[in-house]
This record gives structure tokens, sequence and C-alpha cells, in this order.
């Protein structure tokens, strides 16, 4: 069934328990639905009426017949109620956890954002180690958003004041693609996102990096970039140094270069870099970033200061 | 009310009409089949209009990153289409059916208040024109049909289609509880001599425990959006991120959930009318149907938190509504095994209503099973708020009700206007509207399940995600066709179709009993209802139900 896409195609515990309760599901509807087209396609061939105009025996019902069919779906869902609640316990994680969460994730309009206990903070692109549990905290900054990796947990709503917990967890290192699955305006189909499983030795090296201090450009053009970046106040929304800032009306640029993606979705190379600064709404159409009129000299020097955030 | 003369067996006296016809005559007429015609035609007006805007959808969604719709008017279009099709064409459209048809099936002359039922129509005509005008005055409202906080509040939404939305919901909301009120009235104390509640034909009593639903489910929603419209335009913080946007969500459910039911036990109703006409036998177990409809009335009420599982709320409150949304799949199974056990030894008709229902009895299956998934939680996790969810309540509400309505439409049809539709256009219609739908709609099951979230205004080009939306933009273009064709059938049928006759399909309840259309005062004289086939009594003086019809020989 892996050809029905991510949720059929689990890569964690978690996944895999839901993916094994639909299955039966859906094998359970089929048996249903083929009694049901039965049961109706044998009445159309056997009782078409073929010009009889005389009336069939008139027939009102039957209480022990009636009393079968109430009788057996209710068994059916009596025991489908027992493997749902074995599902849920085994896949949900606690609602007021007794330890603090390894990572948290937080939903804004439209892009995630994602901290980790040792200060690092990142955007859009959320790594964790390969098979560990993670207790993720999910919060909504804005509207409702809903953290959604298909192929690795269950779906949360991001609601702003009410975090909440999900068990996250990948079998294997890899790429798993994530979105927001609550509708949340304008950008909501564009709040893409990925969640790279990294083996233990990768990501405590991508943690620690990413939680260093800001990059020092190297090159002259760079240092020019960073002035800029600061005139054209493209710091009032954006951090770009590695540990904890409380700068988040925008996604952190921390370590910007070793992302893969810009915006969840485009290619980080330097030329789409410097199509975001000059014209970000052709995009991500309705995202909250401001045209700055960037002027065509300064770009060149923004954009060497972006691409050289290692 | 001493100070009205008592004229009419309706308890109310009814005015004679100043002209029986010109447009003025239609303007104020508290004719109930009047009122039933200008329900019907307005929600089959913003069915095209609700139609139209969903072509605009699948013509956007027909490859990946296309730019026909931006993001903010595919945003307005689909809560458009969303609230249209619920609030200006579903209601509407069976309240419509209920409204011409209730005094006819319980032989009574007319609805029990006919202003009232006057008054209900108009406050449509307002709610519909408020909702639409946001076109113009700014924008249209934004944040889905159930609008969700705090998207839905100020902050995020700040131009005045959320505040349209919100008066017109509760205009419709306040007809539509009128129309309640009068069913109930109507139902319970002018049914004909001889027609106990446990005679009235099934369309009536689904009628009547609908109503009841409405009378509970609507307050919730009109009060709701008065606090909505309060947090909106007064600045207070019901369901802004400082108060509780879940509370939103609660109030929203309890009025939501049961208006799925409210949206389709009519249609079951008409369902109950015309399987056993054509099958030339009764329904199979009258009784269980019936108490079905109260189970599922019921439960209705108690599974509002299945629209909420994506949110943490603590396993034990989640299972208890897990618990009565798989509740609701025993008495609806009862409903499906019954209709087809009717069909089963009868002597079937194959007419266009017959086929229309036939297919609704199939399609309907498979809504009800995709939505017995989304109760076994885990699964829910995974596809709520995924296209999966879109597939699911399309079969419910157009698999099922719409196709029901179709069913309805080509029963009817004679008696409101005197002409039979025509069967060859009828065909046409049925396997156009039969294959459009399924096309459009199956494939959508998949795309939730490959991870296509709902309310995207475009996607990435993900494998088959561009082939699946654009067989289902595909098949929507079939669908447009076979709504054409009904369309044309009804013009062409309307001044040409062959006359029907006060019955001409050998039926059994009452409104059959009249004129095709019915005289102003609907009946000459009612006859002693002593089963729940009265016309089958009369016809087969031999062989009554009175005497042969088991449950109605333990009653006396």
């Amino acid at each position: 069934m892996r050809g029905l896409g991510p949720i059929f195609n689990p890569q964690s515990p978690q996944a895999s328990a839901i993916a094994a309760l639909f299955s039966n599901v859906l094998i359970l509807s089929a048996i249903i639905f083929l009694i049901v087209a039965s049961l109706v396609t044998y009445s159309l061939v056997r009782y078409r009426a073929r010009g009889r105009t005389s009336e069939p025996r008139q027939h009102f019902g039957s209480r022990r017949i009636e009393t079968i069919w109430t009788a057996i779906p209710l068994l059916v869902v009596l025991i489908l109620f027992v493997v749902t609640i074995r599902t849920m316990a085994f896949v949900d994680a606690p609602l007021n956890p007794d330890r603090p969460p390894d990572l948290v994730v937080t939903g804004h309009q439209w892009w995630w954002e994602a901290r980790y206990p040792n200060g690092a903070v990142t955007a859009n692109e959320i790594h964790i180690p390969a098979s560990k549990r993670l207790l993720a905290r999910i919060e909504g900054a804005d509207v409702i958003h809903d953290f959604w990796v298909p192929q690795l947990a269950r779906k949360m709503d991001a609601v702003p004041n009410r975090p909440s917990y999900i068990w996250l967890e990948a079998d294997a290192p890899g790429t798993y693609q994530g979105t927001c699955s609550e509708f949340c305006g304008m950008q909501h189909a564009g709040m893409r996102f990925l969640v790279v499983a990294d083996s233990d030795a990768d990501f405590s090296a991508w943690v620690n990096h990413q939680a260093e201090p800001l990059v020092q450009p190297t090159s002259d053009l760079a240092a020019a970039g960073a002035r800029l970046f600061d005139l054209y106040k493209c710091s009032d929304c954006h951090a770009v140094a590695g540990v904890s800032s409380n700068v988040t009306r925008g996604p952190s640029l921390a370590h910007l270069a070793r992302r893969r993606f810009l915006g969840g979705e485009l290619p980080n190379t330097p030329q789409n870099i410097g199509r975001w600064i000059t014209n970000p709404q052709s995009i991500k159409p309705g995202n909250h970033m401001p045209d700055q009129r960037v002027a065509a000299g300064d770009l060149e020097a923004l954009t060497a200061y972006l691409a050289a955030l290692q | 009310m001493s100070d009205f003369p008592q004229a009419s067996s309706s308890g109310w006296p009814i005015p004679a009409a100043e002209s029986n016809s010109g447009l003025l005559s239609w303007l104020t007429t508290i004719d109930h089949k009047r009122i039933g015609i200008l329900y019907l035609l307005t929600s089959l007006f913003f069915f095209i209009v609700g139609g139209l805007e969903a072509m605009a959808m699948r013509t956007q969604l027909a490859l990946p990153n296309l730019k026909f719709l931006s993001p903010e008017t595919y945003d307005q279009i689909f809560t458009m289409h969303g609230t249209t099709m619920i609030f200006l064409v579903v209601m509407p459209v069976l309240i419509g059916f209920g409204i011409y048809l209730v005094p006819l099936m319980i032989g009574a002359r007319d609805m029990a208040f006919p202003r009232l039922n006057a008054f209900g129509f108009w406050l449509l005509i307002c709610g519909g024109f408020l909702l639409y005008f946001s076109f113009v005055a700014g924008g249209a409202p934004d944040a889905g049909w159930f609008s969700y906080a705090p998207l839905s509040e100020k902050a995020y939404s700040p131009h005045a289609g959320l505040d349209y939305w919100a008066l017109g919901l509760l205009l419709l909301g306040i007809g539509t509880i009128a129309a309640a009120i009068n069913f109930i009235v109507t139902i319970a104390t002018l049914r004909a001599p001889g027609m106990t509640l446990r005679r009235v034909p099934l369309f009536v009593w689904t009628t009547f425990v609908n109503s009841i639903l409405v009378l509970f489910a609507l307050p919730a929603l009109n009060a709701a959006l008065i606090m909505l419209l309060m947090d909106r335009l007064l600045g207070a913080s019901f369901f802004t991120a400082a108060g509780s946007p879940l509370l939103w969500q609660h109030y929203f459910w309890i009025f939501g959930h049961p208006e799925v039911y409210i949206m389709i036990l009519p249609a079951f109703g008409m369902i109950s009318e015309i399987i056993p006409v054509f099958s030339r036998k009764p329904i199979f177990g009258y009784s269980f149907v019936a108490s079905s409809t109260v189970a599922i009335a019921f439960l209705s009420y108690g599974v509002w938190v299945h629209h909420m599982f994506a949110v943490a709320l603590g396993r034990i409150f989640i299972s208890i509504f897990a618990a009565s949304s798989m509740l609701i799949a025993v008495p609806t199974g009862v409903k499906i095994f019954s209709w087809s056990a009717t069909m089963v030894g009868g002597s079937i008709r194959f007419t266009t209503p017959m086929l229309f229902a036939i297919a609704f009895l199939l399609e309907f299956t498979v809504g009800g099973l995709s939505g017995v998934a989304f109760a076994t939680v885990p699964i829910d996790w995974q596809l709520t708020d995924t296209y999966f969810v879109v597939a699911h309540f399309h079969y419910v509400l157009f698999g099922g009700t719409a196709f029901a309505l179709f069913a309805g439409v080509y029963y009817w049809f004679p008696k409101i206007t005197g002409r039979l539709l025509d069967e060859t256009l009828g065909r046409w219609n049925f396997w156009l509207v039969v294959v459009g739908f399924n096309l459009t709609f199956f494939v959508q099951h998949i795309l939730g399940l490959l991870g296509m979230p709902r309310r995207v205004y475009t996607y990435p080009n993900l494998p088959w995600w561009g082939a699946l939306n654009m067989i289902s933009s595909f098949g929507a273009v079939i669908l447009v066709f076979g709504i054409l064709v009904f369309c044309v059938n009804v013009v062409i049928s309307l001044a040409f179709g062959t006359r029907a006759g006060n019955d001409p399909w050998d039926a059994w309840t009452l409104e059959w009993l009249t004129e095709s259309p019915p005289p102003s005062d609907n009946f000459e004289r009612v006859p002693l209802v002593r089963s729940r086939r009265p016309l089958w009594d009369q016809k087969h003086p031999e062989t009554p139900d009175w005497r042969h019809d088991p449950s109605e020989a333990r009653e006396r």
C-alpha cells in the first residue's frame, strides 16, 4: 500500500501504528461496502419489474432481521472503539508532560520556527536525531496552524496560548515533508517545511553549530551587506544570531547558507535570495514581508552577506 | 390571538389573495406551495452561483502552481462556496421541499403560521443578499465556512467581509428557526384525521425531527456570531488569543455537527418515500427507520468534538466523543439496510428518481464509511483537514443529499407543475452527474492520502498531485454538463412535458390524492387515514394496509 502515499509509508513507530489501524479500517469498510453493493445489485437484477404491472407481495419488515442488523454494527463499532483507544494511547504524547520538551515548534503566518534546548533557533527545516522519541511542544504565535509530517507523527493544532505536545520520531535518517494542515490565511498553501532526521553524530554537530553566535563576514562585500542589513531594517524582523533571539516577526536567518530551501519551497541559491529581497510578494503572495525598496547597487552586498551565513 | 376569527381549518384565517397571478401575487404570497417554490428557485439560483465558485476553484487547482486566482481571491471563493452551498442551497432547498410537501402529505391546507412562513423566506433573501454584498463592500469573507478564530478576528481579516458573513448568517439562522417552529407546530397539530404520528410519511417524520434539531442547534451559532461581531466591531475579546479561540470551535461545532444531519435527514426522508414507490413495496421496518432518525438526532448533539480531534484536548475527553461518533454509524446503517431490503422482493421500476435514489444509496454508504474512519481518532490525526475530508463530506452532501434532491425533483416535479420531467433527458442528467461526481470526488480521497491539505490555493508538483487534480477538475466539467441537462430538462418539461395527472407514479401518500398542481386550498376532502399508505388502502380495498401491516395491528 506504499504507493498510496506518505500515510501508508510510515517512518516512525507512531505513524506505523496509525497506518496499521487505517489499513484494517479500510479493509473493514471495503467489506461493508461490498455487502451493501451486492445486496443492491442483486435486488436490481433479480427484482426488476420488466413490464410487470401486478404488485409484488407487500412485506412490511421483520423485527428479527432488523434487530440483527442493529446488533452486528454495534459489535463492529465496539471492537473498533477498543482498537482506537489502544492506538491512541500508543501514538499520543501526554497532555501535560512531566519533563521539558526536546524541541519547541511554533507556527507563524506563514513559517515554522524551531527552538532547541541549547538555544539553537531555525526556521522551516527542523533537524532531529533519528531513532529517538522526542517530545515536541507545538505552539501557535498568531492564528491556529497545524503541524503535520504524515510519515512521522500525528498532526497537532498549534493554538495560540495553548501549547500541546507530540512524539516526534524517525526510524532512520532521511528527509520528510511537512505542511501546515489548518487553514491560516493567504499563504497556508506555502507553509511547507522539512524534517531532517540525522544520525546522532550529525545531529549533535548540526545543533551545536546552529547555536554558535553570529558568523562574522569574511569579505568586504559581505561586511557591507551586514551594515545594509541593519540600515534596511531587515534586523527588525529577522534574527541572524544563532542563539535565542526575541526577534521572531520573520524567520531567523541564522546560518541561512546551510538550509536547502528559502521560505519552505524555493531552492537556496544566492540568486533566489536576491529575488526574495527584491520582490517577496512575487514568490509568496500575501506574506508579511514588505518591499524594502533595496537599491539595485545594495542587492549584491546583502545577498553576499546572507549567502555567507554558514 | 383571540382577536382573529377562527376561519380556516388551520386555525388561522387565510385572507383571499388579491389576485392569483402576476409578480405582486408572488411577492406577497403566504400560500405554502408558492413559498415552497420560491425557496426552491432561490436555492437553484444559489446552487448555480456556488457551482461557478467551485468551477473557479477547480480551474485554479487543475495544475500545480497555476495563477488563475490570487490566494486572496481563492480564499474568498472557497469561503463563499462552502457558505453558499450550506446556508443558501442545501438548507433552503430542504426547507422548501418541506414547506411545499408537508401540508400536502399530512392533508392540511397550509402551514400552521403562513405569515411566519413568508417571513422566513424573506429573511433568506436578505441574508443571501448581505452575504454577497460583501463582494462590493471591500471583499468577501475569507476565513472558510467555519471561520476559525482568531483568523476571523479583525487583526487577521480586517476588511468587512466577515462582518457581512456574520450578519448574513444571523438572518439566515433566524429564518431557519422560524421555519423549524412552523414545521413542528404544523406536524403536531394539522395532521388529517386518523393520521397518528406513527402513520405520517417518513419525509414528514424526518422533517419533524430535523426541525427539533434546528431549534436546539442554530441558537448556538447565532450566539457565537453575535460574540464574533462584538469582537470585531466593539473590541471584545471572546475568541482572540487573549480570550479563547477554542471557545469558538466548541460553539461552532455544537451547531455544526447537528447541522450536518440537518442537511441530510430530510434527504433520508425523500429516499424513504421514493425507493418504496418504485420498488412497489412498503418501506422495510418503518418504525426502525423512524426511530433511527431520532437516534441520529439525539446522538448528533454529542459528537461535535470529533471536528476538533487535532487539538490536544485530553485522551479521555476525546475517547468519549469517538465513541458517540462511532455509535451514529449504527442507526445510519439501519437506514441503509432498510432501503436495500425494501428493494428485495419488489418489482423495481427504473425511473429517473429511482436511479438517483439507488446512486444515493451507494454513494452515501461510501461517505458514511469514510466518516467512521474519521471517528477512529488516530486516522483523524492523519487525515483531518486534508482532501480526504473534502472527498468525505462531498460524498455525504453531494453523493448523498444532492442525489436525493435530484431524485426528489424528478419525483415531485409533476405534482408541483402538473408535467413530468423528460425521462430521456433524465437519463443523460443522471449518468453525466454520476460519472462527473465520482470522477471529481473519488480521486480526492487519494489526494488526501498523498498528503494534500484542504484550502490551499495551489500546491507543489509532487508525484501524482497534478494528475489527480486534473482528473478531479475534468470530472467537475462533466458534472457541469449534467447539471446543464437538468436545467434544460426543467425548462423544456415545464412547457412541453407530458401531463402528469394526479398520481403519475401510482404512489401512496396523500399529496398524490389531489390535483397536480394542487388547488390553493390543497384538498377538497381528506379521507380518514387508517394506515401509513392511505392511497394504497383506497386503491386496494380488498387488501388494505390496516388489515395486513403487523405494526398497525399491534397499535389497535
